[in-house]
């Protein structure tokens, strides 16, 4: 039998909402730091600017958005209990932030005070979502592939933050480590292991959900994240073996692998039933261009020595990973969790559901593409402005409107939340 | 073959004219839409009263569970009714947005309904029920729906 299993068990909405509200405030910083620091910062991966960039957009904007997502996702759809979402989450959540300001300050100003500051709050952090979420993904009777991926993808956030700390503590105190190899391993369990797992495992859940697609073919969700967990446990062996003759022979099929995902998933969506497309299968396609734009690249920065000897090619990866993909696919799925969740918590109110406004009312749709097209835009130019650094400005300008947009959009459900809340219990009262 | 088969592949059927019903709306075709909608509404309405007149009444026999997940399940039948009533009533008034919001809504209750039934329930059900001819009962009733 299925003893501790919850069948109806999503947390308070401010769990997931706290997360998903905080979100693109750090994008919002981002822009607004490249718009202020213009295009010499974007000259190689090294720059302060860059590893600053870098982690508002990793450790910020999609931290915290995939850390509500997880909260959400893990009672839905796996049927786990996180231990008091509400208590964790309150502490949790502001850890994160702190984290997040400071480990940013302390790349961007070189301060290694900042940065030794950064690596408690943040083990402590991601080590308290880390332990509530590993315990509800391994206490869950379910099985599937969805909920794989999320125990590999919450394993390697864990790796992610042990390296990133060991890296952030080896800045600061000038330890002599192999820093770059370090960098290389850590930023692929951050962008393989935990962001692409998990938004994998989410795939096989949602787009078939959202679109009324096929389900990703059994082999494919079979083979999919161990051969990426096999992979990165082959890439992270340069820090043993230091020999540079394996990093093509294990890069190309890493990048090879992003691209089977992207295009199963480009091709799910194309032969889907439904037709109707709106802001978050459209941002999932982008998401997946942008996918597979990151791995031609790749293995372009591997086998075509004048792109990859431009130390600028590995910032062009990263506007694409980063922009193009991972803030993409969470402003999507925002866009579609935010309203459900309204009316899914409103629902449960008590009033007659005909008195729960629909979906489409907490975030009006024009508002939805409109940011998306503003997003496309602002990735359109961050792109540009990796090679025309004049355009940098206006780029990290593009970016900070869009995910101010963002926000304006979310907050708008939540403040709909609220005021739709209040009606239905005026309603309530005097009937 | 398992109990739970024919109700399984019977989402994909309401999955297929829900996305017809949907589409034909979207574009302002309502004549055709209104037609795809009944069967949806049929279809559903003869999918909710199978679980609730045949399956789940042997489950909760079998188990003694008559408060857990099929009390669930009841419920988000209850919420996907009202919807289909909102969708109807867009549908009657011509009202794109009101028949899409509720449309979209009961897309992603039903989708996860479905896969909690699909992922959890049916197979609760199969290991119960297993020696039953209680599937031969739920394939008949859908075809005849
Ligand atoms: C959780 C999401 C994270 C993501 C997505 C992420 C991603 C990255 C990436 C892509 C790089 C390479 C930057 C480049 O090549 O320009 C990097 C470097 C770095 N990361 Fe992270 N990171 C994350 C978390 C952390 C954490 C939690 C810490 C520390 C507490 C950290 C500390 C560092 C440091 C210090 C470097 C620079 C190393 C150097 O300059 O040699 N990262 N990270
Ligand atoms: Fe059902």
């Amino acid at each position: 039998m299925h003893p501790n299993l919850s069948f109806d068990q999503a947390p308070p909405i401010s769990v997931p909402y706290r997360f998903f509200l905080t979100a693109p405030w750090f994008g919002m910083l981002a822009g607004l730091l490249l718009a202020w620091s213009g295009g010499d910062g974007l000259g190689s991966r090294w720059t302060p600017e860059v590893l600053a960039l870098t982690h508002l957009a990793g450790a910020g904007f999609m931290l915290q958005a995939m850390s509500g997502a997880l909260f959400q996702f893990i009672p839905v759809a796996v049927g786990g209990n996180v231990w008091r979402p509400r208590l964790v989450a309150n502490v949790i959540h502001p850890l994160l932030v702190l984290a997040a300001l400071l480990l940013v300050a302390g790349l961007l100003f070189s301060n290694p005070a900042l940065l030794s500051a950064a690596v408690p709050v943040f083990l402590l952090g991601a080590g308290g979502l880390v332990a509530a979420v590993a315990l509800a993904l391994w206490r869950t009777p379910a099985t599937g592939m969805t909920l794989w991926s999320m125990r590999m993808a919450i394993g390697g956030l864990a790796i992610t933050v042990l390296l990133g700390s060991l890296l952030a503590d080896a800045l600061a105190r000038g330890l002599n480590l192999p820093l770059i190899d370090l960098t290389n391993v850590h930023l692929a369990w951050a962008l393989g292991g935990w962001a692409l797992m998990l938004l994998a495992g989410v795939s096989y859940h949602v787009v078939p959900m959202f679109q009324l697609t096929r389900p990703y073919p059994l082999w494919f969700a079979r083979g999919f994240g161990p051969l990426l967990l096999l992979l990165l446990c082959a890439w992270s062996s340069r820090l043993l073996l230091d020999d540079d003759r394996w990093t093509t022979p294990i890069a190309l099929p890493l990048l090879l692998l992003f691209s089977a995902y992207a295009v199963m998933t480009l091709w799910l969506q194309y032969t889907r039933r439904r037709k109707v497309d709106d802001a978050t299968s459209l941002y999932f396609r982008v998401a997946m261009v942008s996918l597979l734009g990151f791995a031609v690249s790749g293995a372009a920065v591997r086998l075509y020595p004048p792109f990859g000897d431009d130390p600028r090619a590995i910032v062009w990866l990263g506007v694409l990973v980063f922009v193009g993909v991972f803030v993409s696919a969470t402003a999507g799925m925002m866009y579609k969790i935010t309203p459900f969740l309204n009316w899914l918590h409103l629902q449960r109110l008590g009033a007659p559901i005909s008195a729960v406004p629909n979906m489409k009312k907490m975030i009006p749709a024009d508002d939805m593409t409109g940011q998306l097209r503003l997003h496309v835009l602002a990735l359109l130019l961050l792109l540009a402005a990796v090679w025309l650094p004049t355009l940098a400005r206006l780029a990290g300008f593009a970016f900070a409107v869009s995910c101010a947009w963002l926000a304006w959009n979310l907050i708008g459900a939540a403040r709909r939340y609220r005021m739709f809340t209040d009606q239905i219990r005026a309603v309530a009262l005097h009937p | 073959m398992s109990i739970t088969t024919p109700l399984f592949q019977h989402h994909k059927h309401c999955d297929d004219i829900f996305a017809d019903a949907e589409s034909a709306c979207g574009n302002g075709d309502w004549e055709a839409g209104g037609k795809l909608f009944a069967l949806l509404q049929s279809q559903l309405e003869a999918h909710f009263s199978s679980e609730e007149e045949l399956l789940f009444p042997a489950f909760e026999a079998a188990t003694g569970m008559t408060s857990g997940p099929t009390e669930v399940m009841r419920g988000e039948h209850r919420q996907m009714r009202d919807l289909l009533g909102q969708m109807s009533s867009g549908l009657a008034e011509r009202d794109g947005d009101a028949f899409s919001g509720a449309a979209e809504t009961l897309l992603i209750l039903m989708q996860q309904h479905n896969m909690k039934e699909e992922n959890i329930l049916y197979p609760m059900c199969d290991n119960a029920l297993g020696a039953s001819d209680l599937g031969d009962n739920l394939a008949q009733r859908l075809k005849a729906s």
